[in-house]
């Protein structure tokens, strides 16, 4: 493990290579066998490595421009080896010819690249391709600030180089990264100078007082990583400064050219000074390459996916006619008609429309083939009709079937689950069994074959036919679970039949796996509705599960961590059985173990990526501990998935003995982007406002184009001086612009 | 019970002389609630007490509702739109453009279907209120003219005094609550020399016939009287209007009140130069002088003064004897008095203290922004006489406006009296943009009255759910948690419309270039009417209220959004509108309202120890939003410009989505360092 101290950049290209700076440090080149070679290698660090055998005239001259490369590469974290061939150690890189011994660049045991010793002419060549092959194009460069991440709970920050990748420009970069965040200065501004200016970078320095002294270096700390690469941040204490500076001046900004004059302003706001910051070096950017969009996100731009997504196809006709559109005046005669499903929505709100293609989805789906009229309603258009049907939040389903209360809906708002509620209330629940056969054959799936696709489980309530409270109580909950899960009751003189056969103390639950084709019995200590649905709902939940987009929430609930087995595909039977022996064994009892085929959701890719860097090959067996510290245990790959293996990582576990291969971050979930500040903009305008009367503060031409900008009626703007500031179409920029001119202003008087 | 009641009253001669010319009077009747006069306003409020199962009554001076609408306006033509069509099917964005229905939960009780016209007939009015009346069965008595009204202190009433009625039968009535809706009744006169020769707007002639080739004097300069003068526009000589202050015109005030178009026609022969004239001076300065022939000439009563009172009317000076050019030097056939209405104070017992007494307190009963009298508990001013509150500012005075303000006193005295918090949805935070939108909308109390009634949203603790209240009175914010029941705690936001702070004004160009703002950053330099929120940390005090910035609806806040403009008032835009409304929510609450597909969900759930509001209360609750293959399609483009990774072609999974790769970088996932409005700007 690289130690916590160090610090590291990533180039990330598709296979990133991590070059760390490596903590010792070793001039020449160490000569290794292959076996103590790839012993050496650690996870997650590159190493460049020769592969030779016993002294050839020409590898000699090589080595020696390799040996020259050692340090270099070694500044960028990249270890050098030459490794013997020798007889008794093979290895697939030592090449069968003398003359076509190869370099190799592997990053941990894993190799990026390989070079032909003729490519590698020189020492700056060898550094050369290391460092840059093709690809670095494509590259990007993040420097990781773990240094400041005391708690392995912690995320790194991480900041992108946003310059072309030059060594140049990578020297520059790496060394500006590298300063401290933020400095704490007790001397004159004019001169204390730090990398950052010997590098052509402005200075800002925050002006601190004991009194808000916290305050101001948490400010200053967000203005530095706001700032990171593009100025050097300062926290100048006031108290012990001996020059004096502007009473009212809370920022100093100085810029790298010498002999410009420091600039003293009065900035409220962090924005304001991050704009400052970035506008004076933009000017010097326009200079160069007249690109004036070249900011990061911006807050006109929309990063809602699910707002993003329907704007993009809000020009695709949808088969809309497939539901009928129900207003004020249709909407009660046609509910009162049939049964229907009713959506409520809005046609601006996105969520609403996104729901609404799921929604036709399932009309498509069930085409002349359903009694159930689907219908929708715009609430946008009748409020009315919404707000008496007690809809206020959007989008909202609901069931309309004769003679009884509307159903609200309250599954995922998708096609499957949808198309599932309303077959599976095709019939009313629980479903009124007679017979014995005909409980058997609920129970076999045989009764409702077309439905049991939807519902895995038939539950089957059994009760002695006086047991009248307990019976009402199952009816209560299997209607509660009405669209989720199919629910009969058995109550008549003969139950005990059923009793017997399933071992069952009545009042009981039979639970009918059809996937699986079990049978379970379970008795009801409590009959509260309320204590059924949790039964059944627990019941629902598998001992191994294959996770999903859609049923991670029910596992979730459990607040456990999860063990989750990564699988490109159907699970290999071997891997599951190992897992059901411990589950059966209680090995897993305080995890929730399942599998997640990454065929069947893909985003498990995603997942896999935030967790192991690189990724090892599939299977991947993990424990997240999702609800308690977010650290992320990863079985050795090295290791067959077998129960002796498991149970050995598991007791490792939980006596401590593992690391985390990452700590989930446990960031929350902050503004994506700042808003506009309409209250600071109204400031500014009666700041700018209130120095406008004093005309050494403005120029002469400033007045002159402002007035330009009015409309004609100059005696109103005589008059009403704030109109002068009703000017159209102004950018951002400008904006800061102007308000800081004002400050400025108010600063001189 | 009648006598320990009314014991006390014995003390007042004023009662001893009502009740001694009545001999017969009974025990007087209590009611809870009893409304005065069975008008717009009145009306309104009997429908909400009826609705609400109150004690209620309703006292008519005349045998029909709407008695004032029978005669006035003189020339029959209401200037209230009735917009019968707008394109859109929503009734409450309808209520926007229909300045004459009352509320009800009747669709058929809206006044489109009482008339086609634009400007109605006021006698559609009158049908409309009497229907109004008798299809909701509103308890109104007729014929009861009520001719005083004092107090009675009891320690049992709901406010420490009940209500004391007369009517012209010596009949008594005792109300625990009083709500006075008899508008504006008086003609107001200004007293001058020779003010005894000019015809009042309640009785001049509305027929253009008499008028023919005279020479016409209008006082005022309002609606009635341009309505008077377009009604003889054609037949005189020349109509000169005078007036104090110069003429506000109603599209450049943004007030109702002030003069209408429809009404403006002598504006066009005057700057036409059409022997039509306005002219402005204090009539209180002036005099007019019969003449032996029977005309009519302006003088100074500087003038009158100084010839004493002996001389003869053809022998004082005239304004052209010294300045033979003076404007006013041709004699009058008519003057016509044309000078609004005051509130009738004087059946009201002086204890009632109705009156304020400085000459605003004249035409207006003193009341608060809660609509109930400063002088007595339990009084409050409904209607048209309600209007101090918004005076030359919103709509408050109109049937259109004060129909909402009924609706907010009758949920003031629902909580006050009957213990019902003000009517409030609670609702999970994923939802406040989309309410917030869907309000400034549709909502149309908020759109007449803008700058005085308000949509409140209370937070929540951790601001994971809040509450939504509708049409509170915006300056009553202050006393929000005694007046509504609900708790404002953990912050609140103030949705109001706005129309910009320095657009409306008699002498504003109000078509100058430039005027309307269609970007999204000048959303604050908004002209036209548009929708602003307020964000509170805590509820304001009374004395930030009080002493809130000049020209502030409200004191100042922590952060205030302007949502642009728009043209069409449809503010759904995606970018325009919505976005923005998010960021600015967002930042308020410290927190990220992005919508996320369940995917997005899975994926968060699984990478992160902490999860975005929609996917806690959506995805978690197993109400994750699933996205179609052609959403998911665009998806995977939209991110794809901004992800860097994903041009990589060394994947291992070529069909991988770039949303999904690296989590941590891709644009979805919040930011380090989004910098909210909720830290502390101060520090600096």
């Amino acid at each position: 493990m690289m130690s916590s101290g160090s610090s590291v950049f990533r180039v990330g290209i598709s296979f990133a290579i991590v070059c760390i700076f490596y903590v010792p440090t070793i001039d020449s080149l160490p000569e290794l066998s292959p076996q103590k070679y790839f012993s050496t290698l650690q996870p997650g660090k590159a190493s460049l490595a020769y592969f030779c055998q016993a002294d050839s005239p020409r590898t000699s001259v090589f080595l020696e421009e390799l040996n020259e490369a050692v340090r270099p590469l070694q500044d960028y974290g990249i270890s050098v080896a030459k490794v013997n061939c020798v007889k008794e150690e093979t290895s697939r890189y030592c090449g069968k010819e003398k003359d076509l011994m190869k370099a190799y660049l592997f990053k941990g045991n894993i190799l990026l690249r390989e070079f032909p010793t003729d490519t590698l002419f020189d020492v700056n060549a060898i550094v050369a391709h290391v460092l840059f092959s093709e690809d670095v194009e494509n590259a990007r460069l993040y420097f990781f600030h773990c240094k400041l991440v005391l708690d392995l709970t912690q995320q790194c920050r991480s900041t992108l180089m946003e310059q072309p990748l030059t060594t140049l420009n990578i020297h520059l970069f790496i060394k500006i990264m590298k300063a401290p965040l933020l400095t704490e200065v007790a001397d004159d501004p004019q001169q204390v100078s730090t990398v950052h200016l010997q590098l052509g970078l402005p200075l800002v320095f925050i002006v601190s007082q004991q009194a808000t002294y916290e305050a101001d270096r948490r400010t200053a700390e967000w203005v530095a990583w706001r700032l990171l690469g593009k100025a050097g941040v300062l926290l100048l204490l006031r108290d012990s400064l001996e020059v004096n500076i502007p009473q009212h001046a809370n920022v100093v900004f100085k810029r790298a050219e010498k002999g410009v004059p420091m600039e003293f302003l009065v900035l409220h706001d962090v924005d304001l000074i991050i704009s400052h910051v970035e506008n004076n070096i933009h000017v010097e950017e326009i200079q160069e390459d007249e690109d004036d969009d070249v900011e990061g996100p911006d807050i006109d731009t929309q990063d809602d996916e699910v707002a993003e997504t329907v704007y993009r196809d809000r020009k695709r006709k949808l088969p809309l006619e497939l539901t009928v559109e129900l207003t004020e005046e249709t909407f009660n005669a046609t509910v009162m008609a049939s049964d229907n499903i009713v959506l409520f929505y809005v046609d601006w709100q996105a969520v609403s429309m996104a729901f609404l293609q799921s929604y036709i989805d399932v009309a498509i789906k069930l085409k002349g083939t359903s009694t159930m009229l689907l219908t929708r309603i715009n609430c946008a258009d009748w409020p009315d009709v919404c707000t008496k049907q007690n809809v206020t939040e959007f989008p909202f389903v609901k069931m309309y079937k004769k003679g009884k209360n509307p159903v609200s809906y309250t599954g995922m708002l998708g096609t499957e689950d949808l198309l599932k509620f309303i077959q599976l209330n095709r019939i009313s629940y629980p479903v009124n069994i007679t017979s014995i056969q005909e409980a058997e054959e609920y129970l076999s799936g045989e009764l409702y074959k077309d439905l049991i696709s939807y519902s895995s489980m038939s539950v089957l309530g059994l009760f002695s036919p006086n047991m009248t409270t307990a019976k009402e109580d199952f009816s209560e909950a299997g209607n509660y679970l009405k669209g989720y899960v199919i629910t009969g009751i058995y109550s008549e003189e003969d139950v005990s039949l059923l009793s017997n056969k399933y071992a069952a103390t009545l009042p009981a639950l039979l639970l009918a796996r059809h996937t699986e084709g079990k049978i379970e019995s379970i008795p009801l200590a409590s009959t509260h509705a309320q204590d059924v649905v949790q039964i059944i709902t627990d019941a629902l939940l598998e001992t191994f599960p294959e996770i999903t987009v859609e049923n991670l929430p029910s596992y979730f609930r459990l607040q456990k961590p999860l063990l989750i087995l990564f699988s490109d595909g159907s699970i290999n039977p071997q891997y599951k059985n190992a897992i059901l022996t411990l589950v059966k064994q209680k090995y897993l009892d305080s995890f929730t173990p399942c599998w997640l085929n990454l065929k069947n959701t893909p985003v498990g890719r995603g997942i896999l990526q935030a967790y192991f860097d690189p990724l090892p090959p599939l299977p991947l067996l993990v424990l997240v501990n999702l609800h308690s510290g977010g650290q992320v245990f990863a079985f050795p790959s090295d290791q067959a998935i077998i129960e002796e293996n498991l149970v050995l990582w598991l007791k490792k576990l939980e006596v401590g003995l593992e690391n985390p291969i990452t700590i989930l971050p446990a960031q929350e979930w902050k503004p994506p982007l700042p808003a506009y500040d309409f209250l600071s903009m109204m400031d500014a305008a009666t700041s700018q406002h209130d120095t406008e009367k004093v005309p050494k503060c403005m120029k002469e031409t400033d007045v002159q184009e402002n007035d330009k900008e009015q409309y004609e009626d100059k005696s109103a703007v005589r008059k009403e001086p704030i109109e002068t500031l009703r000017i159209k179409h102004w950018n951002r920029s400008n904006w800061f612009k102007e308000a800081e001119k004002s400050f400025k202003c108010d600063k001189e008087l | 019970m009648g006598l320990s009641a009314l014991a006390p009253l014995w003390s007042s001669p004023g009662l001893l002389l009502v009740i001694a010319l009545h001999p017969a009077l009974s025990v007087p009747t209590h009611r809870d609630y009893c409304v005065l006069g069975a008008g717009p306003a009145g009306l309104q409020m009997a429908y909400f007490l009826q609705r609400a199962g109150r004690d209620y009554a309703v006292f008519e001076r005349t045998q029909r509702p709407g008695s004032f609408f029978t005669r006035y306006p003189r020339h029959r033509k209401l200037i209230s739109i009735n917009k019968r069509y707008t394109g859109n099917a929503n009734s409450e964005f309808n209520l926007r453009h229909d300045w004459n229905s009352l509320l009800s939960h009747d669709p058929r009780l809206l006044f489109r279907h009482y008339s086609r016209a634009y400007f109605p007939d006021a006698h559609d009015m009158v049908r409309y209120l009497g229907d109004f009346t008798d299809t909701l069965g509103l308890r109104v008595l007729y014929n009861t003219t009520i001719t005083h009204v004092t107090l009675d202190k009891d320690q049992r009433a709901w406010n420490g005094h009940y209500f004391i009625l007369t009517d012209q039968k010596g009949q008594v009535h005792q109300c625990s609550v009083l709500l006075v809706a008899t508008g504006l009744s008086v003609p107001n006169q200004v007293d001058f020399p020779g003010s005894e020769y000019v015809e009042g707007y309640e009785s001049v002639s509305v027929d253009p016939e008499d008028f023919v080739g005279q020479n016409v004097l209008i006082l005022g300069r309002g609606n009635s009287a341009f309505e008077t003068a377009d009604n003889i526009l054609g037949v005189t000589n020349f109509i000169h209007m005078l007036s104090r202050s110069r003429v506000r015109l109603s599209w450049a005030t943004h007030y109702v009140g002030d003069l209408r178009a429809i009404n403006n026609g002598l504006l066009d022969t005057y700057q036409l130069k059409s022997l039509d004239g306005l002219l402005e001076s204090d009539l209180t300065d002036l005099a007019i002088l019969k003449d032996s022939k029977g005309k009519f000439h302006v003088t100074l009563k500087f003038f009158l003064e100084e010839a004493g009172t002996n001389q003869s009317t053809d022998s004082i000076t005239l304004p052209q004897d010294d300045n033979d050019n003076f404007a006013m030097r041709v004699p009058y056939d008519r003057v016509i008095r044309c000078l609004g209405w005051n509130f009738d104070f004087s059946i009201f017992n002086k204890s009632l203290r109705l009156n304020s007494g400085n000459a605003f307190g004249k035409k207006y009963p003193l009341i608060r922004a809660s609509y109930e009298s400063k002088g007595s508990r339990g009084l409050f001013v409904l209607g048209t006489a309600s209007h101090s509150v918004d005076y030359r500012k919103s709509a408050g005075g109109f049937i259109h406006g004060f129909r909402y303000t009924a609706r907010a006193v009758h949920r003031l005295l629902e909580h006050r009296h009957h213990g019902i918090a003000w009517p409030a949805t609670e609702l999970p935070i994923t939802q406040l943009t989309s309410s917030i939108v869907r309000r400034v909308n549709e909502a149309s109390g908020l759109y007449q009255m803008f700058g005085v009634l308000a949509d409140v949203v209370l937070l929540k603790e951790n601001a994971t759910a809040f509450e939504y209240l509708e049409e509170f009175p915006l300056q009553m914010v202050a006393q929000l948690e005694m007046l509504t029941g609900r708790k404002a705690q953990h912050g609140l936001f103030v949705i109001i419309m706005e129309y910009g702070r320095n657009f409306s004004g008699p002498d504003k160009d109000v078509f100058f270039d430039n005027r309307s703002v269609g970007q999204t950053e000048d959303a604050w330099q908004s002209n036209f009417l548009h929708p602003v929120i307020y964000y509170y940390r805590h509820l304001p005090t009374e004395q930030e209220v009080r002493f809130r910035p000049a020209h502030w609806p409200l004191p100042r806040p922590t952060a205030i959004h302007h949502i642009v403009e728009d043209f069409l008032t449809d503010w759904t835009a995606p970018i325009g509108h919505i976005l923005p409304l998010r960021r600015f929510l967002e930042n308020c609450l410290d927190t990220d309202l992005r919508s996320f597909y369940a995917e997005s969900c899975f994926l968060f759930a699984l990478t992160r120890q902490k999860l975005p509001p929609f996917c806690q209360q959506g995805y978690l609750r197993m109400q994750g939003l699933v996205s179609t293959e052609s959403l998911r399609q665009h998806r995977v483009e939209s991110w794809l410009p901004r992800n860097h990774a994903a041009t990589d072609s060394r994947l291992e999974d070529s069909s991988q989505q770039p949303g999904d790769h690296e989590p941590l970088d891709a644009p979805m996932a919040p930011g380090p360092l989004a910098q909210s409005l909720d830290s502390n700007k101060e520090e600096l």
